[in-house]
């Protein structure tokens, strides 16, 4: 409703806190203007099509990145090509003239000659919001790049009062009117689209009709859409990147078209900026641009200018003691106006939430445009912190209205040098527990420690880890690496609790798993964490184990290779097994055997022959006779169509050629037969 | 003992071939084929038993073709037979119709079969 509507502007600063995870956004750099270059690579020296062409030009031109003199004549004359042909199509004209903008191919006072009437006529005709789009937006186009033209629209109000029939109660517009589905993506097109009639209008546009777009646009904002680190973003069937730039170009040129001003809720300009920071470099032509061309009109816009906090480093080294360095900017990387950035809290993860800084303003570096944090607390020690940032904007009136987070979160590691005292390492008997040898260790160095010991007894090491406050410190990582001459690795994990991090192998419950090996081990120690900037790897000697023998059935140790990469060269070849064929008979008998097969049906005709059959019974006169002719035609086709069948073709069209014969024999045979019936019925009789 | 059995035998058989010589010729040509279909038959046999049954199912189909036929032959020849008192009304075209529909049919089996 307008009264929630009305709760929702705000200005200035925020007085909603954002609850969200802590993440970093960095505004656009050098980076993403070098990956532009490779992203809009024309295919073949020219561009695909206008649309795509224009994509590029106008994100390289945002960027500031040169690249237009390669292929601008290539492009240029494609555009005229299309400014002059009276048959070109609506949408080639729009991109084309949008080419022209930033190419400028044709410039002068007049347009091309059928371009504007042609225009005019279509925007008379619409009725879809695709046409209205691409005929209105066409004339400002046209306006603004051929001064001496004269592109107003007729009937201004009757034009936007027919795009806004398209319109829906939800915020979002519809293509046409027979088509009842509906996009967010088609409401930026709208909100485009009317912005160009209001600026093209000869005289001022009715204000409530304004207004009830107003409204439908905060209904807009309704459907917004969020992620857990709060970036708001449009979705719809064309992908968020694209529905969300869409809306944004709409909202930024409405507002630029009209004069009242247009409220929109700060916190959403804030996460929509972020998430389109977020999406990061993208590798797709389309969402670059939409990309680009969205941070652009966020840049430059007359509701709200979201500035963006980010941090170069996000890591405070306590030992090389350097400042904090935060940077505040607008999307594009611009300057910022003057404001004041303040550190409000500083949570460390460990404890319950208590802050360890609070409320330190940060100074301000003019030259390098950076707020800095130089100094730190005494009780600022190791470990991950949540910084959590203020940006205080000075009251002084500006041109553009800037908008930012109420807080910004970010997550900062300190790191620092751990040091390491009281390292021993010791071998212990088993349940007396009482200490065979033991030596101190310097774990700076590689050692030479030499221990001896069998599979009755303990290998015991120790150390504790200081942080540099003085508080006992928990590495993620510390192992301890016991490794044979042959090889063969063990590692196992050391525990830390209270005061001191301990390991105690037991050799006697682990005599299997080291696969009864006897002989020397290397003991190589690792200490490692995000936080200790001195992690180490220290060889720290050896230890001569005896084991018992193995016994039969224990497992072997796995061949070590030589080479410790070779596991992750090519494997053994496998080799398959495939089914062994049949054993075949030999050709010769087979060929004997068919031999063989021929002679019953000789014996068949020599019996025939003696016998003394004959055909006297077949008819002699015309009709019976062709009958019977057919008839045995028509058996000897089908026993040629099992030959076929076997020798090609499949069940399905046998079966259908089949049974075309098999009605054709039927008539046949029972002519032939019925025929021969009659025959010996009249020898009989007679 | 010996002596009169062989010529016991001998009398069979000169009775039976007399006998036999009586027949119709219809019905010695329907026998006839009977024959070298079995011949054919126990010729494939022999073969399997030589080489070994490996496609299986051609064995089986070349052997149940010559079986087949030679049942339907031994069909006709019952129902062709002019002693036959229960055929008496058939006409011998339409046993003959029967026996050729029949042939076809068990033959598109047997080709579908043979693989």
């Amino acid at each position: 409703m307008m009264a929630g509507g009305l709760v929702r502007f705000i200005v200035l600063i925020l007085a909603v806190a954002i609850c969200g995870a802590a993440s970093v956004f960095q505004p656009i750099s050098d980076s993403h203007r070098s990956a532009a270059l490779d992203v809009f690579v024309p295919v073949d020296g020219s561009y695909k099509s206008l649309e795509e062409a224009y994509e590029a030009l106008k994100t390289l031109e945002i960027l500031g990145v040169d690249k237009k003199s390669d292929l601008s004549s290539a492009t240029c004359e494609n555009v005229v090509k299309v400014l002059g042909s009276p048959s070109s199509t609506l949408k080639d004209a729009f991109y084309a003239l949008n080419v022209n903008g930033i190419l400028k191919c044709k410039t002068g006072e007049d347009a091309p000659k059928d371009i504007v009437s042609t225009l005019q006529a279509v925007v008379k005709d619409a009725k879809s919001l695709l046409d209205f789009y691409y005929s209105v937006r066409g004339l400002v186009l046209v306006k603004e790049q051929f001064s001496g033209t004269d592109v107003s629209l007729g009937d201004a109000e009757a034009v936007f009062r027919s795009i806004k029939t398209l319109s829906q109660s939800d915020g979002r517009w519809r293509y046409s009117s027979n088509n009842p589905e509906s996009s967010t993506f088609a409401a930026g097109l709208a909100l485009e689209t009317l912005a160009g009639v209001i600026s093209l209008a000869p005289s001022d546009i009715d204000q409530s009709l304004i207004q009830t777009l107003k409204t439908g646009i905060l209904k807009l904002f309704d459907s917004i859409e969020t992620y857990d680190d709060g970036t708001f973003y449009f979705d719809g069937s064309q992908g968020p990147i694209t529905t969300t730039a869409s809306v944004i170009r709409g909202l930024t040129l409405f507002s630029a078209s009209e004069s009242t001003g247009l409220k929109l809720p700060g916190d959403k300009i804030v996460g929509l900026a972020k998430f389109f920071l977020g999406v990061g470099i993208p590798g797709d032509a389309k969402d670059f641009f939409n990309q680009i061309d969205a941070l652009a009109c966020l840049e430059d816009n007359r509701f709200s200018v979201p500035l963006i906090l980010s941090l170069p480093s996000t890591v405070i080294s306590l030992t090389k003691k350097e400042p904090l360095k935060v940077k505040v900017s607008t999307v594009l990387g611009s300057k910022a106006p003057a404001l004041g950035v303040k550190l409000v809290q500083a949570l460390s993860s460990g404890s319950k939430g208590s802050s360890v800084i609070n409320n330190q303003e940060l100074k301000f570096d003019a030259e390098s445009a950076t707020y800095f944090l130089d100094s730190f607390p005494k009780n600022f020690d190791v470990g991950k912190y949540t910084f959590i940032f203020e940006i205080l904007l000075d009251d002084s009136a500006h041109e553009k209205v800037y908008i930012t987070e109420a807080q910004t979160k970010v997550p900062i590691a300190a790191t620092g040098a751990i040091s390491i005292e009281n390292a021993e390492i010791a071998v212990l008997d088993s349940d007396v527990g009482s200490v065979e040898s033991q030596k101190k260790l310097d774990l700076t160095k590689d050692g030479a420690v030499s221990l001896s010991a069998n599979h009755l007894q303990k290998l015991r090491l120790s150390f504790q880890l200081t942080s540099p406050l003085g508080h006992v410190f928990k590495p993620h990582q510390a192992f301890l690496k016991l490794k044979h001459e042959s090889q063969v690795e063990h590692i196992f994990l050391m525990k830390t609790s209270g005061k001191k991090s301990e390991i105690v192998i037991d050799f006697l419950g682990l005599v299997e798993t080291l696969y009864y090996l006897s002989g020397k081990y290397e003991i190589q120690l690792t200490i490692g964490d995000a936080s200790m900037e001195n992690s180490l790897l220290s060889n720290i000697g050896h230890i001569e184990l005896d084991l018992p023998e193995r016994p039969e059935k224990a497992p072997r140790p796995p061949l070590q290779s030589t080479d410790p990469y070779s596991r992750y060269g090519p494997k053994a070849e496998i080799s398959h097994i495939f089914r062994v064929p049949e054993k075949l008979p030999a050709k010769q008998l087979s060929l004997v055997f068919l031999g063989l097969i021929v002679l019953p049906f000789i014996g068949f005709l020599i019996g025939l022959m003696r016998l003394g059959v004959n055909i006297k019974s077949f008819p002699s006169s015309v009709g019976p006779a062709t009958s019977a002719l057919l008839f045995h035609g028509g058996i000897g086709a089908v026993l040629l169509l099992y030959v076929l069948f076997w020798l090609k073709l499949d069940l399905f069209t046998t079966l259908k050629y089949l049974s075309l014969l098999g009605v054709f024999l039927l008539f046949v045979g029972h002519r032939t037969l019925s025929h021969l019936a009659s025959a010996s019925n009249k020898l009989k009789s007679a | 003992m010996a002596r009169s059995t062989s010529k016991d035998a001998q009398d069979l058989f000169h009775s039976l071939r007399s006998a036999y010589a009586a027949t119709p010729t219809n019905l010695k040509l329907i026998d006839l084929y009977v024959c070298f279909a079995v011949f054919t038959a126990l010729i494939q046999v022999a073969y399997m038993a030589l080489v070994g049954s490996f496609p299986f199912n051609s064995f089986l189909s070349g052997v149940l073709s010559c079986i087949g036929t030679a049942v339907l032959a031994v069909c006709l020849r019952i129902q062709v037979n002019k002693e036959n008192k229960e055929f008496k009304d058939l006409a011998p075209e339409r046993a003959f119709a029967d026996f050729v529909l029949c042939n076809l049919v068990l033959h598109l089996v047997i080709i579908n079969f043979l693989g």
